[in-house]
């Protein structure tokens, strides 16, 4: 039981990491119907902003939690300033393009990041920098919670909850769920969709930039391919919850970190992968829509 | 010309294309203030690419558009309607993911007046009251005649010069056609330009000024709309002999 409990709050905390990552994934789907594969790289850049910020700052030789917020917020910056460029430079002049041609883009974007990332920062891994010293804040009966554990759960919590008063309170949250319902009404309703976009890409794109600070400081090994698999598995998130729905990616996320993180604990961490890829394949067999996903229906 | 000043809308030898396919030749129309004008025409015809154009969303490859003697060719979607030009699109095409109110506050995207706005918002319920009674439901609820309330509705939030309605009868019953109708009487009666492309030629003709038809592309007839319900060529075609 203890155990159980014990890799149900490692799950958790995982999935509010690829919750972060999937949103971007979601979002971004939500409004140009494009899987942009670039976003985790994005985040990759996410965690090496955070070491390059912290070691500038000075910040690695004399931990805090102030200032590793500083440096998540700074890694959240650059990381939306990147998205926002790669939807100009690579999506925008594709916006009348079949998808496919923007998917395969987004599939060269994100291999120019790696590479590039290999060649700027180096292809050896790099390790975080401690911006908190890590503790265990609860040790009982057997269970046990690290405060990074905690800074990484309540920092998820708290975009999120940040995004969901952003899409569903503000004006430019509605324009953005109207973008996402139908882009060429939206445009009718005197929406400049091209405004929508870039925001979408920027809030995406700083979830990310928070998730790879996050990661880095809960497995400080950072590399330029890091990106790849959480990528892949945040994407599988995005789809379990049902691609386009915000709160869709959140419970996506929560649900692969648990179910890897228990695979891991009861079969054996061989599957520790194969259980994101496992359950993208069963939704797309039974649910394709995902979880929380509609078949729009439309009256004629 | 003097009755130049009175036009709103004018379009000029315009040619648009999809792809290789050319689907509007040469059309040129002008529409006074305070009119209603009606273009009617079978599938295809290109009566929804012409009101398209005049939104923005497609751009002619040949010829001008002008609102109040401004270029508009290429002008994007969004500034159109700031400029005061707004289009109910056919089938609808409300947000059925928000709720009704969200989608008339959308129609009113543009406005900064929330004054006026607010005061707009209750002549669209005196208009349909229907709507304020489903005010807080999900708009992908609403029968099909409430969504074509909302959507006409959510177009006139922004406060348009110029409505542009794209079959706003297709597929209600006749009932909810008449008071979807009367209600566009009266939009114009408040001032508001009115062009109406409709399949259901005799309805239109009989609430237009004005008429033109249309067939593959181009316009083949214009007249005073009395004119063009007694025209034997527009009786045996649309209006079932």
């Amino acid at each position: 039981m203890q155990e159980l409990i014990q890799q149900l709050i490692n799950g958790i905390t995982w999935g509010s990491i690829y919750a972060l990552i999937a949103l971007g994934y979601t979002m971004v789907y939500g409004v140009l119907k494009l899987i942009n594969f670039a976003h985790s790289d994005v985040y990759m850049v996410g965690a090496f902003a955070g070491y390059y910020s912290a070691h500038w700052l000075g910040i690695a030789e004399n931990p805090s939690v102030p200032k590793a917020i500083l440096v998540m917020l700074i890694s959240m910056i650059v990381c939306s300033c990147l998205g926002v460029i790669i939807e100009r430079l690579a999506y925008k002049p594709l916006r009348k393009s079949s998808r496919l041609t923007a998917l395969i883009t987004a599939i060269g974007v994100s291999l120019l990041l790696e590479n590039g990332g290999q060649l700027v920062f180096g292809a050896d891994p790099k390790f975080f920098p401690q911006l908190i010293e890590g503790q265990e804040i609860w040790s009982k009966s057997g269970i046990v919670i690290s405060n990074l554990q905690l800074i990484a759960l309540i920092a998820s919590l708290t975009l999120m909850g940040i995004l969901q008063l952003f899409v569903y309170k503000t004006r430019t949250g509605k324009a953005m769920r109207a973008v996402s319902y139908n882009i060429q009404v939206a445009s009718l309703m005197g929406i400049s969709t091209d405004k929508i976009i870039t925001i979408t890409f920027a809030i995406g794109s700083a979830l990310a930039g928070a998730a790879g600070v996050l990661v880095g400081l809960n497995n400080p090994k950072i590399d330029p391919i890091m990106g790849l698999l959480p990528g892949l598995k945040a994407f599988v998130a995005a789809v379990l919850g049902g691609i386009g729905n915000i709160p869709g990616a959140m419970l996506g996320g929560l649900i692969i970190g648990v179910a890897e993180v228990m695979t891991v604990g009861y079969l054996s961490s061989t599957f520790r992968d194969a259980i994101a890829f496992g359950i993208l394949i069963a939704i797309l067999i039974f649910r394709p829509a995902g979880i929380l996903g509609k078949s729009t229906t439309e009256k004629v | 010309m003097p009755i130049e000043n009175n036009v709103i809308l004018e379009l000029k030898d315009v040619d648009v294309y999809y792809g290789a396919i050319q689907a509007l030749k040469g059309i040129s129309l002008s529409i006074k203030q305070g009119e209603i004008v009606t273009m009617i025409g079978a599938n295809g015809a290109g009566k929804s690419t012409t009101l398209n154009t005049i939104s923005g969303l497609n751009r002619p490859k040949k010829g001008n558009l002008f609102f109040k003697g401004q270029t508009i060719d290429r002008t994007p979607p969004h500034r159109i309607v700031e400029l005061g030009i707004s289009q109910v699109p056919e089938g609808r095409r409300i947000f059925a993911n928000l709720s009704v109110l969200e989608n008339l506050e959308l129609g009113a995207y543009i406005r900064r007046d929330r004054h006026k706005v607010k005061q707009d918002l209750e002549k669209i319920f005196t208009l349909f009251p229907r709507l304020k009674e489903r005010v807080k439901q999900n708009a992908g609820t609403l029968s099909g005649g409430e969504q074509q309330m909302l959507s006409i509705g959510r177009a006139l939030m922004s406060n348009p010069q110029v409505l542009l309605l794209d079959e706003p009868s297709l597929g209600l019953a006749p009932m909810l056609v008449k008071s979807i109708f009367k209600a566009l009487e009266e939009i114009n009666r408040e001032g508001t330009t009115i062009l109406l492309v409709e399949q259901n030629a005799y309805m239109a003709l009989n609430l237009a000024h004005r008429g033109y038809v249309m067939e593959t592309g181009k316009i083949v007839l214009e007249d005073q709309a009395k004119n063009l319900l007694n025209n034997q060529k527009v009786k045996e075609a649309y209006l079932g002999g």
